[in-house]
């Protein structure tokens, strides 16, 4: 894919007036890295710690707490690492984003309420007498 | 069924002289066919010395236009094969009665009704979709090739190695017996030990990359190549349908990918994703293969909707009733068609809360798609309609696919699905819409086109025979699958008890006739016109007084499409230039900034293939091997930066004078 | 100057010949027409669609991550250590990729491909440490066939390792590009690409630590 993506990009190389801003590509800036960094770093120590300290007495808690975290560090590296705006590309970046997103959503939770269903229905008891063979 | 399990040798894995089927005298009969026509085109190419022409002129070529020549032939091609298929099964299922076997060993027929799903939809109605999206939309959209021409070539060279390796297990091994998705735990190792499911993957697999980078490819053509003007609510509704079409690719494709690599994992590495044993779900796999299934049935049909719509508007000398609203309805059927998908698996048990909502889901479907007809409708009333041959598969189409819409509906109520689940009457629901809709739609584009491509019109007369054929063919082939569906036989049998079914079979049976004759008298068409294309020459390169850009350009359009970009105003550009007096430009030309041909696309869909037939054949050494002469090999083609070349001014002068000096002879 | 104002002015020449009268409309562009140029765009996509495999990935992990069949589950096998020095890697080779990209702006060719290089290696220490928990697990008999929860967990897991070692090969491929024809339009592409892919890559491994190490330990 790598080689595949640039084919037609070497297209205007030969016309010199081919610089080095494309399509309005935003690069980022320094304080743009450290401050993503910075707060990745936070992002990521804190569930953590959450987990490897036992912080909740309830892993129901935990769990939720802990996957909040991820989405807020989601965003952050959308928009410090990969400058997600709604200017880049005219906004169709975004708006692929955006799609993606609800897709990826459906088929997780699609998939989850579908199977759990067919799991309650269809597989009555299966999954519970494995966990207490363990 | 492979007899035995066999020795797996070094060199060859489990290819053995055994895997050629030469007890199989169908096989044997038809691979002598192949073999004689195959020489005979290799000493044909040979003796004309045509191997340089075809390797710098098509093979690699980057043009989108003969790219999109070689997916509609690829198309044609296995659309031979899968109708071979089709009428052995109809008549298998004609004589198989009262104790009769047929003719057909059940293990033949299973793999041949796999075979049949898998090439109809994934090596002839994708390839003729795409390669209609590639040939129309950089013309519709004023552009000059699509936005990476070599990822083009190369998407098509992978679909085609996945068409050769279905081909391929027709010689050498045997393909699925499993239907044409393959559901665990019948797929799994246990119950096909065999290497059909390992060709059925690795086909897909590599022709599902060529199809995911092609869809890239035309959603990034679609929104960066536009010519200025031509805003998003000024794209022609083909190309509207085929940015939908490729955004659902692009966002189902990937669910497939991963769910048959899972299913690969589970067959090779001994992995429990869809096993009966060690807590694996074979009905995730279910799950997950119609999150793609769904969206791949739109994929198909978003851009035959285009071709009715361009038709409709053509034919009938008027804009499109409710452009808008037309535009509308393609985009929610899009998101819409990611929600319905449990509608495939209503029986397997998901109860009634999961049940209604898809059920719901699929009838609201319904509605944009009713929307749609009527502004086709609409469209025709009180237009100027000339019933050419594209005209006719509209009609045609408008009538077939709403009776199969209706019946799709009545599937969509859950407790009827109950009844018709994996019966013939969903076999008459699917075909009526695939065959109805999609094929009618290609049909009608093959028509409409034609003469764009081609630079002469198709033989009317051979034209209207197929379209009687194929229409009538079709009521007779598939009503009375209607009523068996309703009185309880399911499909996929090879045999049947009850005599009183065989008169609808045979009916059935009939009707597959008349589509052979159909797809007879397409071909003669062909020939026929071919023979008398001076008689049926388009000089001016807009013979059906069209609407849209490509009909602006020669027929067939030079391989830079416009010597100058267009500059839109108005919906329907090509109508509004020729409204307020378009003059064609005659000098001033100036070189034109064009992609290279390469190597790279068909040499490396050439070591896939290789890859893909180890891995089936279990030949770890040379799977090994052509693994990593792929991964070099795209190294060394990014190594390659000259891709790029100017058709001088003089060359692109010499060309729009023989077309001046054209349409001043036919004027 | 770029592609965009030159699409720019193609798109003032249409407006303005929108408003004039029949007779002297614009129907095509005598000068060269440059499209933008959909690379990034392209590539883009490309991404989203990964990120469907991704979700398909997720989603047996979550359906099946619980059907240990009387084997170990992840409370019993997953050192946390190890990931969150892992995960320190993956974000430490985000920044220094980011710290290419900026010297990229600034066209220095030989800087760039120091900090490329702090990239890589950053990348095959994580793939390294990824390698030596696999080994451990087998090692311990916790293999992919053990159960479909160690299946979903391998497969989850395992292809994001993979597109890790597809970055890197990628990314040695640059370096070399880089140094010989420098920071040359092509090229500058190229590295940007592979920046979305890496830090694109840092955002799936978010959704790993989290959903499979994490909350598989609570």
């Amino acid at each position: 894919m790598a080689s595949g993506t640039d084919a037609h990009a070497a297209g205007h190389a030969g016309h010199g007036h081919d610089d080095r801003h494309e399509g309005g590509e935003a690069h980022g800036s320094m304080r743009g890295y450290v401050t993503g960094f910075l707060l990745s770093a936070l992002l990521t120590a804190i569930p953590f710690w959450i987990v490897m300290g036992d912080v909740f007495r309830e892993p129901t808690t935990a769990a939720i707490v802990v996957m909040v975290f991820a989405v807020i560090q989601i965003f952050v590296h959308m928009i410090y690492f990969l400058h997600m705006n709604s200017k880049s590309e005219n906004g169709w970046t975004l708006l692929a984003l955006i799609f993606t997103g609800v897709l990826v959503i459906i088929t997780l939770a699609g998939s989850f309420w579908v199977m759990h269903h067919l799991n309650t229905n269809m597989m009555p008891g299966g999954q519970h007498d494995m966990e207490q063979m363990r | 069924m492979t007899p035995s399990p066999v020795e797996e040798s070094v060199l060859f894995g489990r290819l053995s002289l055994n895997a050629l089927p030469l007890h199989e005298p169908i096989l044997v009969a038809t691979f002598a066919a192949v073999a004689i026509g195959g020489v005979a085109v290799i000493g044909a190419l040979t003796y004309h010395r045509l191997w340089g022409w075809l390797w710098r002129e098509w093979l690699t070529s980057i043009d989108h236009k003969k790219i999109g020549i070689m997916y509609v032939i690829l198309g044609l091609v296995m659309l031979l094969r899968g109708f071979a298929d089709a009428i052995m099964m109809r008549l298998q299922q004609a004589i198989a009665f009262g104790g009769s076997e047929g003719y057909l060993p059940p293990h033949h027929y299973d793999q041949i009704f796999t075979a049949h799903g898998v090439i109809m939809i994934f090596f002839v109605a994708m390839p003729l979709i795409t390669g209609f999206m590639n040939y129309i939309v950089p013309l519709q959209i004023g552009a000059r090739d699509v936005a990476f021409p070599f990822l083009n070539n190369f998407s098509f060279w992978m679909t085609t190695s996945g068409a050769v390796l279905v081909m391929a297990s027709l010689f050498v091994g045997e393909f699925a017996a499993t239907g044409w998705l393959a559901y665990p735990p019948l797929s799994g190792i246990a119950y096909s030990p065999g290497v059909g499911v390992d060709y059925y993957i690795w086909a897909l697999q590599i022709a599902g990359v060529g199809t995911l980078l092609s869809g890239v490819n035309l959603i990034a053509t679609i929104v960066k190549m536009r010519a200025p003007g031509m805003s998003m609510m000024r794209l022609p509704v083909f190309t509207w349908t085929a940015l939908c079409s490729n955004v659902l690719i692009v966002a189902s494709f990937p669910v497939l990918t991963a769910a048959l690599a899972l299913l690969s994992l589970d067959r090779y590495v001994g992995t429990a994703f869809f096993t009966n044993d060690f807590g694996g779900s074979a009905m995730m796999y279910v799950n997950l293969i119609w999150i793609w299934g769904h969206p791949e049935v739109y994929i198909l049909i978003l851009p035959a909707f285009g071709i009715f719509s361009e038709v409709v508007a053509t034919y009938c000398g008027k804009r499109l009733f409710g452009y808008a609203s037309m535009v509308y309805a393609t985009v929610v059927i899009t998101i819409l068609s990611y929600l319905v998908w449990l509608h495939h698996f209503f029986t397997m048990g998901s109860g009634a809360s999961v049940n209604s909502f898809f059920g719901i889901t699929t009838m609201i479907i319904s509605i944009p798609t009713g929307a749609k007809i009527f502004n086709w409708l609409f469209t025709m009333y009180r237009g100027r309609i000339r019933f050419e041959l594209p005209m006719m598969w509209t009609v045609s189409f408008m009538v077939t696919f709403v009776i199969g819409g209706m019946t799709g509906v009545l599937l969509a109520v859950p407790p009827a699905d109950f009844v018709l689940h994996n019966s013939l009457f969903l076999i008459a629901h699917f075909h009526n819409v695939i065959i109805g809709g999609v094929l009618f739609g290609l049909f009608a584009g093959i028509a409409y086109w034609f003469p764009k491509v081609t630079g002469f019109k198709l033989d009317e007369f051979w034209g209207r025979i197929s379209f009687w054929c194929w229409t009538i063919g079709f009521y007779v082939a598939f009503m009375p699958l209607y009523v068996l569906g309703l009185m309880g036989v399911t499909r996929r049998m090879s045999r049947f008890e009850d005599p009183s079914l065989q008169i609808f079979f045979v009916i059935a049976a009939f009707g597959a006739v008349l589509i052979a004759g159909g797809i007879a008298s397409f071909l003669i068409q062909l020939v026929v016109s071919f023979r008398k294309r001076e008689q049926l020459k388009d000089t001016t390169g807009d013979p059906w007084d069209g609407r849209t850009l490509e009909w602006s350009t020669s027929s067939p359009p030079p391989a830079y499409n416009f010597a100058f970009t267009p500059v839109v105003h108005d919906l329907d550009a090509w109508h509004d230039m020729k409204k307020r007096g378009y003059v064609r430009p005659t000098d001033g030309f100036m070189p034109i900034h064009m992609p290279k041909n390469t190597w790279a696309g068909i040499v490396l869909s050439g070591v896939s293939l290789i890859c893909g037939f180890a891995l089936v054949w279990h030949i770890w050494w040379l799977a090994a091997a052509s693994f990593a002469a792929l991964v070099s090999l795209a190294i060394i083609h990014t190594f390659n930066y000259a891709r790029d070349f100017h058709i001088p001014a003089a060359d692109v002068t010499a060309t729009e004078a023989e077309r001046t000096k054209l349409l001043a002879a036919g004027a | 100057m770029s592609s965009t104002t030159i699409a720019a002015t193609d798109a003032a020449h249409a407006d303005a010949a929108l408003e004039k009268p029949d007779r002297g409309t614009v129907f095509y562009l005598r000068e060269e027409h440059h499209p933008e140029n959909g690379t990034m765009l392209g590539f883009w996509i490309y991404l989203m669609s990964d990120c469907l495999i991704f979700a398909v990935l997720f989603a047996c992990y979550g359906v099946l991550g619980r059907n240990y069949a009387a084997g170990p589950s992840g409370a019993d096998l997953f050192d946390l250590k190890l990931v969150a020095i892992n995960t320190t890697f993956l974000l430490f080779s985000s920044i220094t990729y980011g710290f290419a990209m900026l010297e990229m702006v600034k066209n220095r060719a030989g800087t760039t491909l120091a900090w490329l290089f702090v990239t890589l290696l950053f990348g095959l220490a994580f793939l390294g440490l990824e390698l030596y928990e696999f080994a451990h697990l087998i090692h311990e008999g916790a293999t992919p066939q053990r159960s479909a929860f160690l299946s979903s967990f391998f497969a989850l897991v395992g292809t994001h390792g993979l597109h890790v070692a597809f970055g890197c090969v990628w990314l040695v491929t640059l370096m070399v590009q880089v140094s010989q024809r420098g920071l040359i339009p092509e090229n500058r592409r190229r590295l940007m690409c592979l920046s979305l892919f890496w830090h694109f890559l840092d955002v799936v491994w978010i959704g790993v630590f989290t959903f499979v190490y994490l909350m598989g330990t609570l």
